[in-house]
């Protein structure tokens, strides 16, 4: 298997952007990507896309992108796994490129939101839970996470200061992201007094909907010499499935799928959680990253709270979480997320991160996981300083 | 979006007459049906009827709604495990929702879940009530 590295990321605008299509979106992205790695040319692409179908009435965006871009005739093909989806096609481009089947391959990320109204966004969301035996019942996706957070409160009394302090944690961080949607600042009393959506989760507990598009180029590392730019090298890729009706989990509490990429990555890798520098987790509600930070090891089950509530996952923290603000503040298009979170980390790694949000204790190894529906699926990618 | 009955009728034997597949080498009994036993691989099943009691493992109360449960909202939606261990999503009617709790009673009575789809197709199905109601 070849050593497989990024050598350049791009994003488009993100946040309610009336004037791009979904066309627009993801060519700014990918232009952005192409001219930041200085490559010339790229052998194939993988689209993250959730459901452009649903969204936007656009699916076959296989065909579509890369004509926009301007790559008509390159290998491209659209991947999906709900929220995951971003994450499969980075891994999917790092298969390519280890195999050596391709050189040079983008892994892009695309997903537009607000063409729809907020219902039909809501049922659109919403195929990535069970629909005949969730969705059917009444199911929502901040009600999902809401179950998950009663179950994880009433095990391990998990409090309603913890799920804020994520909150309040990654708009600091967003604030000083210049792609992020919501680049403010919160406070727990605005999270807590704002409008609940399903108890426990109050509107500021949720991600928010949002347009956007991330791109990476991935090549080989004689191709990211010559280039002469920053690049990091992928050493671990971990993907993990579960149910994915919650009801059928065998515990409510933690996210297995996370667990079997989180595995599968440090193996691949050689390293544990212990030699992580820094992570960017799919906090798409506040219970999330909570479930996440202990199903990926790094904190015991029901510790992960008191320690995000003690600072330790802040930006001068042990273990940085979301510094890009995360889904919570930066935005989620659902299928550019987990594109987003491997160029955050690229950025963080190659020290280009943005107006103070630079980690500065000199990390070496950083992690993403990237997460589809209520933890049917995860992926896991482990970066390193080149 | 545009609802076709035999997306519905097929799940008549889940929705309606709560069918679930026990598996004969685990005897484990999961639902809905499904054709292979996720454990063993296991094909060789039966039909059972879940047990219509159990008690709430965890839910939460919807108060922003998808427009077919827009005249139900607030409402509450729990899993549920039943008293032979399987566990189910549903919601949690008759009771106020302020009093819904962790280790709660209930029972699985057959109701009008939604006027589902573009056309408001009237759906039925199972819905948790308290056990004592």
């Amino acid at each position: 298997m070849r050593e497989v590295c990024i050598v350049g990321v791009g994003f488009s605008k993100w946040g309610e952007v009336w004037r791009k299509s979904i066309r627009d979106l993801h060519t700014d992205a990918a232009l952005a990507a192409i001219k930041n790695a200085g490559v010339d040319h790229i052998d194939s692409m993988y689209i993250g896309c959730m459901t452009g179908g649903l969204f936007v009435g656009q699916e076959h965006l296989a065909s579509m992108l890369p004509d926009y871009l301007g790559m008509r005739g390159v290998p491209a093909t659209r991947v999906e796994a709900a929220c995951a989806s971003g994450g499969l096609a980075v891994r999917q481009a790092f298969i390519e490129i280890a195999s050596g089947i391709s050189d040079i391959v983008m892994a892009s990320g695309v997903e537009k939101m607000t063409d729809c109204s907020g219902n039909d966004a809501t049922f659109a969301l919403a195929t990535a839970a069970d629909q005949e035996y969730e969705v059917f019942n009444g199911a929502t996706f901040p009600g999902l996470y809401a179950m998950m957070a009663h179950a994880h409160m009433a095990k391990y009394g998990t409090t309603r200061a913890m799920l804020s302090a994520v909150s309040v944690k990654n708009h600091h961080n967003g604030s000083m992201n210049p792609v992020a949607q919501y680049p403010f600042k919160v406070t727990a009393e605005q999270v807590e007094k704002s409008v609940m959506i399903a108890d426990p989760l109050h509107i500021l507990d949720c991600s928010p909907i949002t347009d956007g598009s991330a791109a990476a180029i991935l090549t080989t590392v004689d191709i990211a010499k010559k280039l002469g730019k920053p690049y990091v090298k992928i050493i671990g890729s971990g993907v993990g499935t579960d149910t994915i009706a919650l009801a059928q989990r065998e515990d409510l509490t933690t996210i297995k799928a996370s667990t079997i990429a989180s595995q599968g990555a440090f193996k691949m890798a050689g390293k544990t959680i212990d030699d992580i520098d820094f992570a960017e987790v799919h906090d798409c509600f506040t219970i999330a990253e909570i479930m996440v930070a202990e199903s990926i090891g790094k904190y015991k089950p029901g510790k992960a709270g008191e320690a995000i509530l003690a600072g330790e996952t802040s930006l001068e923290g042990k273990f940085p979480m979301n510094t890009s603000g995360g889904l919570k503040s930066k935005g989620h298009p659902v299928g550019a997320t987990g594109v987003a979170q491997v160029a955050e980390v690229y950025k963080q790694l190659t020290g280009q991160a943005e107006n103070g949000r630079q980690i500065k204790s000199n990390p070496k190894i950083g992690m993403t996981q990237n997460m589809g529906g209520s933890g049917g699926s995860s992926v896991v990618h482990i970066m390193e300083v080149a | 979006m545009t609802m076709f009955s035999a997306r519905n009728w097929r799940e008549y034997p889940q929705r309606y007459r709560l069918e679930a597949s026990k598996f004969k080498k685990s005897g484990k009994t999961y639902f809905p049906k499904r054709i292979v036993d996720p454990e063993t691989g296991d094909t060789e099943q039966e039909t059972v009827k879940l047990p219509d009691t159990g008690k709430i493992i965890t839910y939460t109360v919807i108060r922003v709604a998808p427009s077919q449960w827009g005249d139900q909202s607030p409402y509450a939606l729990a899993i549920a495990e039943l008293t032979d261990g399987t566990r189910l999503m549903a919601q949690l009617t008759d009771c106020n929702v302020n009093d819904v709790k962790i280790g709660m009673e209930v029972r699985i009575e057959f109701r009008r879940v939604q006027a589902e789809g573009d056309q408001g197709v009237l759906s039925y199905g199972y819905k948790f009530v308290p056990k004592w109601y």
